[in-house]
């Protein structure tokens, strides 16, 4: 009985502290419906005027097609510096092992302002403030430990005596990679491009050095959007925003489930029979 | 049948020789190798047999190129390789744990070789066929790693290593995670394939009565050396020390000196005759269970025999043949193995009884 007790109240608690952690976040739909000029909940009429407004003013679009292909970038490069140095880090001799990746690591650590002021001095500089290299290259640096953490953990469950045998079969090194450590640790390396995906598209801090006129992403036009004006515009883009989030986590959910249902149908049941 | 699989088989290749030369392989100040010396010869079955630790499954894999040894040089067929990556050295191996790529099916896993090899789509298929049949696994190409038991995987490991026609074959422990059926029935298959392919087989394992079944030689390693080296009969005929003796087959040893007159047991003073020509440094005698025999009577046992009498502590029935647990007044255990019949009626726990055993029968070991 008591069992049955505590067993509900954890699911209770559960589901409050699941209530707490997205209820902030989806407040913003229905404000984003609303008729009114300002933000207000609940809304007293529904209306999509602001999503047509979001349309008609092309700086929404500009900063959200700038966005996208400073996300799309800065995740493929994390992704490849991020699989490189976690097989350095799990399956290479190296010195100085734990330097480096506290070094690697440290991206999560230092405040985002600091690295913000910090990339904003240097690109000064080199002229790459207000350019999407300059993005990418920051948002990068972002975004690798998610990637190397990714990464790191499925290389290790990895049987190391695949690359062996693939090795005694004639494969080299590259091919080795291709063949056999690549496909296994693909939904590692998928999860931490995601991870660096979302990295990049939601950044603010470090992207309100780096933007200007000639270029700005969609989390900083927000900001400053609704620092001059208040009125459900923002709300209606975060709806859109949470839209892709939410969006691409469910394609990549269902996309595993597919490749799950469909592989039970091509092999059948497994029957041991004898050796 | 004998006909398709005639066909079937993959074309008999000739075997390279390897040969191994002052290896050494030393990891901070844990020698895992020392200096050791071995000649592989073309087309033969040879076993290193060792404890964990004995350094076996370091030379296997200095053979296939995963580690290279501090000192020393591996050559084949007279080319040294030492220095060779392993995925341009050709041998086939087989590892303990399968080492399937899980997420290839099964012909996909076989024909992995043939692929970098670049032969030929056709020509992929039906050797991946032949192969598979070959282990008679024909109907499985299909399935995935996950869904065989741990023999069928066995067995896909063996027909993917095959495929290619390596010239060395090289097996870690294969049939270490099976259970003994099916290793009893594996070590027939792995004879046969070695029969039928031609090819030079290194088997590494731990299990004494693998070795002596399934190897042409066997090398026997401890602490990093080869102390012996040999064919399964002299290895169990003629152990050059104690611990050859020990290792392969049981034996019974009694540690004493050699004096002129003989052996002279340090546990109770008894003195046996030795093989003529023993060596006078020996300190320990060694017999075998099966030359050990056992009377009721002292007049029973033949006049030029050594003996000693000793008490029954057990005697287990063991189907074809009974062995008897011995003790001696001094303390030491002997066993003696018998067939069946000759077990004489007396010999029951708690008797008092004589064993002994022809001069011939006995080796004076280290």
């Amino acid at each position: 009985m008591t069992k049955i007790l505590t067993r509900t109240g954890l699911a209770v608690l559960a589901a409050l502290i699941g209530v707490y952690l997205i209820l902030p976040i989806l407040i913003v739909v229905p404000m984003s419906f609303s008729d009114s000029s300002f933000l207000s909940f609940p809304p007293e009429k529904l209306s999509l005027r602001w999503f047509r407004n979001l349309v008609d003013d092309p700086v929404w679009l500009e900063s959200a097609w700038a966005s996208l292909k400073v996300a799309l970038a800065s995740s493929v490069c994390s992704v490849v510096l991020g699989v490189l140095a976690a097989l350095a880090l799990v399956r290479g001799r190296i010195p100085f092992r734990n330097t480096i990746i506290a070094v690697l690591l440290a991206p999560l650590i230092v405040p985002y302002v600091i690295i913000g002021l910090a990339a904003y001095i240097a690109f000064l500089q080199l002229g790459l403030t207000q350019t999407t290299l300059g993005f990418v290259l920051v948002h990068t640096c972002l975004a690798v430990p998610y990637v190397v953490i990714n990464v790191v953990a499925g290389l290790v469950a990895v049987d190391r005596r695949l690359e062996m045998a693939a090795m005694s079969l004639g494969a080299g090194p590259v091919t080795t990679f291709f063949q056999v450590t690549l496909p296994l640790i693909l939904p590692s390396v998928l999860a931490g491009g995601l991870f660096a995906f979302f990295t990049s598209w939601d950044e603010v801090v470090t992207a309100i050095f780096l933007s200007g006129p000639e270029v700005t992403t969609l989390p900083v036009q927000m900001w400053s959007g609704i620092r001059v004006q208040i009125d459900p515009t923002v709300a209606a883009i975060s709806t859109l925003v949470l839209l892709v989030v939410f969006g691409s986590f469910l394609i990549l959910g269902l996309t595993r489930l597919i490749r799950r249902l469909a592989r039970r149908r091509v092999t059948g049941p497994a029957t041991n029979t004898g050796a | 049948m004998t006909a398709t699989l005639q066909t079937a088989s993959p074309r008999k290749s000739t075997g390279a020789s390897i040969s191994i030369d002052a290896v050494s392989k030393k990891y901070g100040d844990n020698t895992v190798l020392e200096a050791v010396d071995l000649d592989i010869r073309a087309g033969e079955f040879l076993t290193l047999l060792g404890a964990s630790g004995s350094g076996k499954s370091t030379l296997l894999n200095i053979i296939a190129g995963f580690i290279r040894p501090n000192s020393g040089t591996v050559k084949v067929d007279g080319r040294d390789i030492t220095s060779l990556p392993p995925h341009k050295r050709g041998f086939g191996m087989v590892f303990q744990h399968y080492a399937l790529f899980p997420h290839m099916s099964v012909a996909d896993n076989v024909a992995f070789p043939l692929k970098r090899q670049k032969v030929a789509k056709n020509e992929i298929r039906t050797r991946v066929a032949e192969a598979l049949e070959m282990v008679e696994l024909g109907h499985l190409g299909n399935r995935r790693p996950a869904e065989l038991s741990g023999g069928q995987q066995q067995r896909v490991a063996l027909a993917r290593a095959i495929v290619f026609r390596p010239r060395v074959l090289l097996m870690d422990e294969p049939l270490g995670a099976l259970d003994k059926l099916l290793r009893e029935q594996l070590q027939l298959e792995i004879r046969r394939l070695h029969q039928e392919m031609g090819i030079t087989f290194v088997f590494v394992t731990h299990d004494q009565d693998e070795a002596l079944m399934m190897s042409d030689r066997i090398a026997l390693l401890r602490n990093g050396r080869i102390v012996q080296l040999g064919t399964p009969e002299q290895l169990y005929a003629e152990p050059n020390c104690r611990y050859s003796a020990e290792f392969v087959g049981a034996s019974n040893i009694f540690t004493g000196t050699i004096q002129a007159n003989g052996f002279i047991d340090d546990a109770d003073g008894q003195h046996y005759r030795i093989p003529e020509g023993a060596d006078r440094d020996g300190r320990s005698l060694m017999i075998r269970p099966e030359r050990l025999h056992i009377a009721t009577e002292t007049a029973f046992v033949p006049e030029s025999m050594n003996r000693v009498e000793a008490i029954v502590e057990d005697c287990i029935y063991l189907g074809s043949s009974r062995t008897v647990q011995l003790r001696t007044p001094a303390g030491r255990r002997l066993l003696a193995r018998t067939d069946v019949p000759r077990v004489p009626d007396g010999v029951v726990p708690g008797a008092r009884v004589h064993a002994y055993w022809d001069v011939h029968d006995s080796r004076v070991l280290d």
